[in-house]
């Protein structure tokens, strides 16, 4: 048997903008096994209930993430009004998920640059943020905010975005359509490309199932599970869509279900966009929160779960956050176990890991 | 305006920052801001870097973490703290896991508020760090030492304890 090494993996390392540490357990070349140590960004914000109350809390949930900061607004808020049994203006329904949509594609052109940047492609890393920038001049404009709005509150939204900006935003859209074409059948065509995702890290459908997978990566091992499809947040009941599905299970299969949502994204933005109707965009709350509720909402990286309690006050008794990335990580684990020690930051990538979310 | 010698270049930590610091750090690297035309690099090891911003507050966990790329950094060093997480804690101040700012445990030298900072922000605090690091190199050549201040006592009393713990 071979020398067993112990190399520890970040915090701080180049190809991760956040802190993860792994003590890779090697033996020649190949992982053995993987274990993760957690904690870096711990802050306690859950706790933050006592202190805040129910309208400040959804400020402070949106910030356990600058990436999907919109679907954590929405979610606390959603599960706020959940509780208080308040009813959302239907524009306001619309709006939410058109600004989701819009996150969803900066986050998965954000994450298709790191992904470049993990196997060395700096100029595609360059490519894809500069379409990303696109997307984020269109929430600077509408909501004010780069990559934290603000924007989502409980009854509904702070402010409106009208007809014309929004047949501007699908113009702008299909305008990048073309360009985000180009990059991706990069990622898909390209050999160097192919090379270092095809065949890497393979998680079957059983194992998917089994630890739990969510999102993007159980999407990428043939799973059928996504969130929009449940209908019980925003419109997508109206927009008719269909998730997408890969069934290779490896680093090549979720990168295609990504770039599949880049699109589809595009495509339910246009939709709500013709089907918005006209209306207020918020209702006044007032009261206290009594009761419970939950909510599940898909995050561009997978199922999040959201959970407010109240007891008669102002501020809430419980407000419970579940990340995606918290039930992917098995699944890492698992598909870590094995691999070239090389493969390692792209595997961690794959499964697009936000720790700050897990962590919170 | 400073006016530098040689390309600055930057390392980038996540203290417990939302991510939303880190993304406009990276953006401020790709093309549509892309402080590499002014010879500014990411680079990941600290012994390569002039400029060191960090994005987050400090917590239990990754105090040691900060402290030891600071350490590890060459002088002359700058010490950026970018959004207000960084600077004092923010929204998450009254977290139970949460020290505060940064300067809880490093020296900063430039603060750069914002939740989250904007892109220009960031390079502006950058370029205000320059002046400071090019300030620095000047003192040492003529071999004073820079002026101490309260935060590089606390410094310097951290390091005495940790080398206590060794
Ligand atoms: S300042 Fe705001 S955007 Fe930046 S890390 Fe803190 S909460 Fe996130």
């Amino acid at each position: 048997m071979a020398k067993r090494t112990v190399i520890p993996f970040g915090p701080q390392h180049p190809v991760l903008p956040e802190p993860v540490h792994l003590d890779l357990v090697v033996e020649d070349e190949t992982v053995v096994e993987a274990i993760p140590s957690i904690g870096f960004i711990h802050r306690g914000l859950e706790k933050l209930v006592e202190k805040r109350d129910y309208s400040q809390m959804v400020y402070v949930i949106e910030r356990i993430c600058g990436i999907c900061s919109f679907g954590h607004g929405w979610g606390a808020a959603a599960a706020v009004e959940g509780a208080m049994g308040v009813k959302i203006p239907e524009r306001a329904e619309y709006l939410r998920t058109i600004l989701h949509e819009l996150s969803r594609l900066h986050s998965h052109l954000l994450w298709l640059g790191l992904l470049a940047d993990a196997f060395g492609f700096e100029s595609l890393f360059n490519h894809c943020w500069r379409v990303r920038e696109t997307v984020l001049d269109i929430l600077e404009k509408t909501t004010g905010g780069r990559v934290i709005f603000s924007i989502c509150k409980v009854g509904g939204l702070n402010k409106d975005i009208d007809n014309e900006t929004l047949k501007e935003i699908v113009e702008t859209l299909e305008g990048i359509k073309e360009e985000i074409k180009e990059l991706t059948d990069v990622f898909i065509e390209d050999d160097s490309v192919k090379n270092r995702m095809v065949g890497v890290g393979v998680l079957s459908k059983e194992d998917a199932e089994e630890l739990c997978a969510v999102g993007p990566v159980a999407r990428g091992s043939g799973v059928v599970q996504d969130m929009r499809l449940t209908n019980n947040h925003g419109v997508y009941g109206e927009l008719d869509f269909e998730p997408v599905i890969e069934t290779a299970g490896d680093c090549y299969a979720r990168c295609k279900v990504r770039i599949g949502e880049v699109f589809q994204s595009i495509e339910l933005i246009a939709k709500a966009v013709a089907k918005i109707p006209e209306g207020p965009v918020s209702v006044p709350v007032k009261g206290n929160v009594e009761g419970e509720y939950m909510l599940r909402l898909e995050q561009p990286r997978g199922e999040a779960f959201y959970y407010a309690k109240g007891a008669n006050s102002k501020f809430l008794q419980r407000m419970r956050v579940r990340t995606p990335t918290n039930m992917n990580i098995p699944a890492l684990v698992k598909t870590l176990q094995g691999c070239d020690l090389a493969d390692v930051p792209i595997l961690i990538l794959t499964i697009d890991p936000c720790i700050s979310c897990t962590e919170r | 305006m400073s006016y530098i010698a040689k390309s600055p270049w930057v390392i980038h930590y996540d203290g417990s920052s939302c991510n939303g610091c880190d993304i406009e750090v990276l953006a401020c690297l790709t093309p549509m801001y892309d402080v590499e035309r002014f010879g500014i690099i990411n680079t990941g090891n600290p012994k390569h870097a002039d400029v060191f911003l960090v994005t987050g507050s400090v917590n239990e966990q990754n105090k040691e973490v900060v402290k030891q790329i600071y350490e590890q950094m060459p002088e002359p060093k700058v010490v950026v703290a970018v959004g207000i997480c960084a600077c004092s804690g923010g929204v998450f101040k009254q977290c139970y896991n949460i020290l505060g700012g940064v300067d809880t445990v490093i020296p900063v030298d430039v603060y750069v508020p914002g939740c989250a900072a904007r892109p220009e922000a960031i390079i502006d605090g950058v370029v205000k760090g320059l002046a400071v690091l090019q300030e620095k190199r000047d003192n040492m050549v003529k071999g004073i030492d820079a002026p101490a201040e309260e935060p590089e006592a606390a410094a310097e009393e951290e390091k005495t304890e940790e080398g206590g713990e060794n």
